[in-house]
């Protein structure tokens, strides 16, 4: 199905793009719905974004809902692992 | 079928006179004939939807399929442009059904067009046939596996997506459906739901469905596509057209 689910977020960093191209990424858009090309019915979408630089300043990811969850952990476990001074994070 | 045939990207008008782009097939010659509308899917005005139109001029009809995000996203990649669409909250109701309109009357205007006009979608395209099939005076209407004409989005989408229910009333030509029966949304019940809304509104309409089969099985580039039941669907939708748009 088109699930239509959609969650947005604002984001501050880059990302290599197009023609292998770093850009300013400013927002985040995740989604669980069909893939462009991964080769599964539906894939957990993240698209990486500066809507001011137009439509394709975007960075996509497709990836499967395990590897998701998979990803999501790493990510935590690397905050985790920063000391605090360094990340800015307080929790 | 017609192997000669021409296909090409133009502007037309459409919801609130505004221009968007359209991708236009057409089979080469004057016999009458009447003409389609392809709503692209959620994921874009891409190739597999122009092959999808090319197909309808091959069997006789000029087609048309008007880009939905070009709004949001003019001249962008298939993929970023939904992306970027998705982003903004999609394809307003309101103005879907502009933007097929224009479509149809693009098709009318046409020196070979019959007048008859019909309408196909798949996925949140086979809904938006419906939708448009509500709104607009069409002569067939065909819906591939569109979630949420019945039931009930769940709360909190982002998407301001609702079901058709409050609008079936006004379905203004015949409905030929074509579903999986693995498919979830619209799941078998919600099928069965909208047969009998459409019965007990006495709105013809034919559904067919499909077992080993789930969402998207007309999809030929995808995981998700079931030849025996996109064969099947290819030869109804050729049959519900020729009854409905052709002569």
């Amino acid at each position: 199905m088109c699930t239509y689910a959609t969650v947005t977020t604002a984001l501050d960093g880059s990302a290599k793009g197009p023609d292998s191209s770093w850009f300013h990424v400013t927002d985040g858009t995740v989604y669980f719905d069909h893939p462009v090309h991964a080769m599964a019915d539906h894939t957990l979408n993240i698209d990486f974004t500066d809507p001011a630089k137009g439509p394709g300043a975007r960075v996509a990811v497709e990836l499967t809902a395990a590897s998701a969850r998979e990803l999501v952990a790493a990510i935590e476990a690397a905050l985790a692992s920063a000391p605090a001074e360094l990340s800015g994070l307080t929790v | 079928m017609i192997d000669s045939l021409s296909a090409d990207t133009i502007q037309i008008t459409g919801h609130d006179g505004d221009p968007i782009e359209a991708y236009i097939s057409q089979p080469a010659g004057d016999k009458r004939r009447g003409g389609v509308v392809v709503i692209h899917h959620m994921p874009g005005y891409d190739r597999s939807t122009k092959e999808i139109t090319r197909r309808f001029a091959e069997l006789g009809y000029d087609a048309i399929c008007p880009n939905l995000y070009w709004r949001e996203a003019p001249g962008a990649a298939p993929d970023d442009a939904a992306a970027t669409a998705r982003a903004q909250g999609g394809v307003p109701d309101e103005r879907l059904v502009g933007d097929v309109g224009g479509a149809a009357e693009w098709l009318r205007a046409q020196p070979a067009c019959t007048g008859k006009v019909g309408v196909i979608g798949y996925c949140s395209g086979g809904r938006q046939s419906v939708l448009a099939a509500c709104n607009l005076p069409l002569d067939a209407a065909v819906d591939c596996y569109g979630a949420f004409v019945v039931g009930t989005p769940p709360e909190g989408f982002p998407l301001k997506i609702t079901n058709l229910v409050d609008q079936l009333p006004r379905l203004s030509c015949p409905l030929l459906g074509l579903f999986g029966n693995e498919d979830s949304h619209p799941s078998p019940e919600q099928v069965d739901e909208l047969d009998g809304i459409l019965t007990g509104l006495d709105k013809r309409h034919e559904f067919h469905r499909y077992d080993e089969a789930g969402h998207a099985f007309f999809s030929v580039d995808r995981p998700a596509y079931r030849v025996a039941a996109a064969n099947d669907g290819w030869e109804r939708i050729t049959a519900f057209y020729e009854t409905n748009l052709g002569g």
